[in-house]
């Protein structure tokens, strides 16, 4: 017994905290660097998220594509889908005031959410683990599905390699300067619209492979995404959205934190980022690890 | 203010309170030509867009949790009335206070963040008060308060009679109507139109803008509170659909269809979308897709909305 909690109930609400903490992860990133490059929130994100897992679940039932396929996928096609929306409809907004933006995104992921509702209804369709993940292992002290040590090692690869992507390399670079200043950078003979638009791919994307991943944990739900959207929001402003390690951190670090509640004050366990939000805001309002305006 | 401009200014006032009297006139004989329930409804969130939109109009702060303060004001309402027994004006009042009070606490944190921050704080506190009325005992869950009595209004008007109520809801809603109208022709509401354009001109000039901001909050929320006080008592319920986020995106709908920052443009809003729900209702799903082509096509080709359009083509403000 740990502080009066059996060991396997602690171990598992932690490593479920650590599933969420890595789609926390994943969808703030995105959120972030879109809004570093595009000064857009990007309220479609849930619904993305939920277009992966469909596509996901598309390819197997209609291709026979299965799991590892779909993982490369469909982040390719719904990346796809959000790099059309950014140059016919984004793309006309960027003259005006960024709460356009807002409301157009949410008014897609409305749009979005109702179509794939009236095919689908609203109950889950499962969607199986591969054959290659089933199973767990006895860790001594718990049980650990292979799937769900899957899922949080590899979206801790895809953050980090974002991270590096963006802080390490000549194109993160770039990125980093036209976040900064666009018109210098496309002085410098930079395609600073091509670089926005596939920006916006990118972060698309990376909720797409969040959604393919959370497809066999949760059903494939049309409306899987559009709460959690909402506790990514609170995660990106504990966060603050100018550090990429930040949305790394703070979405993993909450996903900890909330797991922790359900076993030691359940009730409090949907609300508890929520209020953490209100008191990183009262303390400190520009974000963990962001810059004061 | 020179001469030509205060009557200029005058005109456009005049004009506004032919619009007005036009308003209150169709309002008044609405019920003997449309079901009086749609018209409550209609003007209960009428109520509600105008509220809204004294923050995103004229204060320029885009609230996107505006369904908490509807939703927990008739949660307290229909609590109030049916368990306490209440009479209606005290139990929309306790609902009005708590709808005041939730909007002090939210917009105490919110003012700390502007723009996009501002929206994603209220929506995720406004998520935060979701989950409490799904799980605190008095709410009862999905089911909401139910058969919710109605009451004699000051001990006089019985409201189980339609027409009472409606008349009511009527004199509520201009009531609240007529408060935001003096509010944003006030020196205060002046005030808030500076902080909107220019936050750290207005600072300088010695305008402290977070008050201000504060206040408009508060002000928006009780009066979102009163209009869902209102509500509660005329559909004899309050459930959690009152305090959804999809609620607080509906506001946000219908105030951007009749225009943003417009005085009739919340009211033409409102009755438009509640028009549609009701008429589309048997559609299921394909509403919220309506409602997002609304959304979309407003934030790219209509941006000034139904009324704003209008006032452009007839070059006085609405």
């Amino acid at each position: 017994m740990i502080f009066g909690i059996p060991p396997q109930a602690l171990f598992g609400q932690l490593l479920i905290g650590l599933i969420n903490g890595s789609f926390y992860a994943m969808l703030s990133l995105g959120l972030s660097v879109i809004f570093g490059l595009l000064n857009i929130i990007n309220f479609t994100h849930g619904a993305q998220y939920m277009m992966g897992a469909f596509v996901a679940y598309f390819l197997l039932q209609y291709a026979g594509v299965g799991y590892w396929w779909a993982l490369l996928l469909a982040p390719v096609v719904v990346g796809a889908v959000g790099v059309v929306l950014e140059r016919f409809l984004l793309k006309r907004l960027y003259a005006l005031d960024h709460l356009y933006g807002l409301l157009l995104t949410f008014g897609l992921g409305l749009i979005i959410q109702g179509l794939f509702r009236n095919n689908f209804g609203s109950s889950g369709l499962p969607y199986a683990i591969p054959a290659e993940l089933t199973g767990g292992r006895n860790l001594g002290f718990m049980v650990l599905p292979n799937y769900r040590a899957w899922v949080i090692v590899f979206s801790l690869g895809v953050c980090l390699a974002t991270w590096f992507v963006i802080e390490r390399t000549k194109l993160g670079s770039y990125l980093r300067a036209a976040t900064e200043n666009p018109a210098l950078v496309q002085a410098f003979g930079i395609n600073v619209p091509r670089m926005i638009t596939l920006t916006y791919g990118f972060g698309v994307a990376l909720a797409a492979l969040a959604g393919v991943l959370a497809a066999p944990i949760y059903q494939v739900n049309p409306l899987m995404g559009a709460d959690l959207i909402i506790v990514v929001f609170a995660v990106v402003v504990i966060g603050g959205m100018g550090s990429i390690m930040g949305s790394i951190v703070t979405g993993f670090g909450l996903g900890l934190v909330e797991g922790l509640t359900k076993v030691f004050y359940p009730e409090a366990s949907n609300t508890v980022i929520f209020v953490i939000m209100a008191l990183v805001l009262l303390v400190k309002p520009a974000g963990l690890f962001g810059r004061a305006q | 203010m020179d001469a030509r401009s205060s009557t200029a200014a005058a005109a456009g006032l005049r004009h506004q309170a032919v619009v007005f009297a036009l308003m209150v006139a169709a309002f008044a004989v609405g019920p003997f030509v449309v079901y009086p329930v749609f018209l409550m409804k209609a003007l209960c969130f009428a109520l509600f867009a105008c509220a809204f939109n004294l923050l995103i109009g004229y204060a320029g702060l885009l609230s996107f949790g505006h369904a908490a303060y509807l939703g927990s004001a008739g949660y307290v309402t229909a609590h109030a009335a049916k368990v306490w027994g209440w009479p209606p004006e005290l139990a929309i009042l306790l609902g009005v206070a708590t709808a005041a009070l939730l909007g002090l606490a939210i917009g105490a944190l919110a003012i700390r963040r502007q723009g996009i921050y501002f929206a994603m704080i209220t929506l995720a506190l406004a998520q935060m008060l979701f989950f409490f009325c799904l799980q605190a005992p008095f709410t009862h869950g999905e089911d909401g308060i139910q058969a919710v009595p109605r009451g004699t209004l000051f001990g006089l008007l019985d409201l189980r009679d339609t027409l009472v109520m409606y008349y009511v809801v009527l004199a509520v809603f201009l009531a609240g109507f007529l408060l935001i109208y003096r509010t944003i022709h006030s020196p205060f509401g002046q005030v808030l139109k500076a902080v909107r354009e220019n936050e750290p001109r207005a600072l300088s000039l010695g305008y402290q803008a977070d008050r201000y901001k504060l206040i408009a909050f508060v002000l928006s929320a009780a009066l979102s509170g009163l209009a869902g006080g209102t509500k509660a008592l005329v559909f004899q319920l309050a459930s959690l659909t009152d305090v959804h986020w999809t609620m607080s995106g509906e506001v946000v709908l219908m105030t951007l269809l009749g225009g943003l920052g417009t005085v009739f443009g919340p009211v033409v809003g409102a009755v438009i979308v509640i028009g549609l729900e009701t008429y589309l209702a048997q559609l299921g799903a394909w509403v919220t897709v309506v409602q997002g082509i609304i959304f979309v096509l407003c934030v790219l080709a209509f941006r000034r909305g139904v009324v704003g359009e209008l006032a452009r083509v007839i070059r006085k403000p609405l």
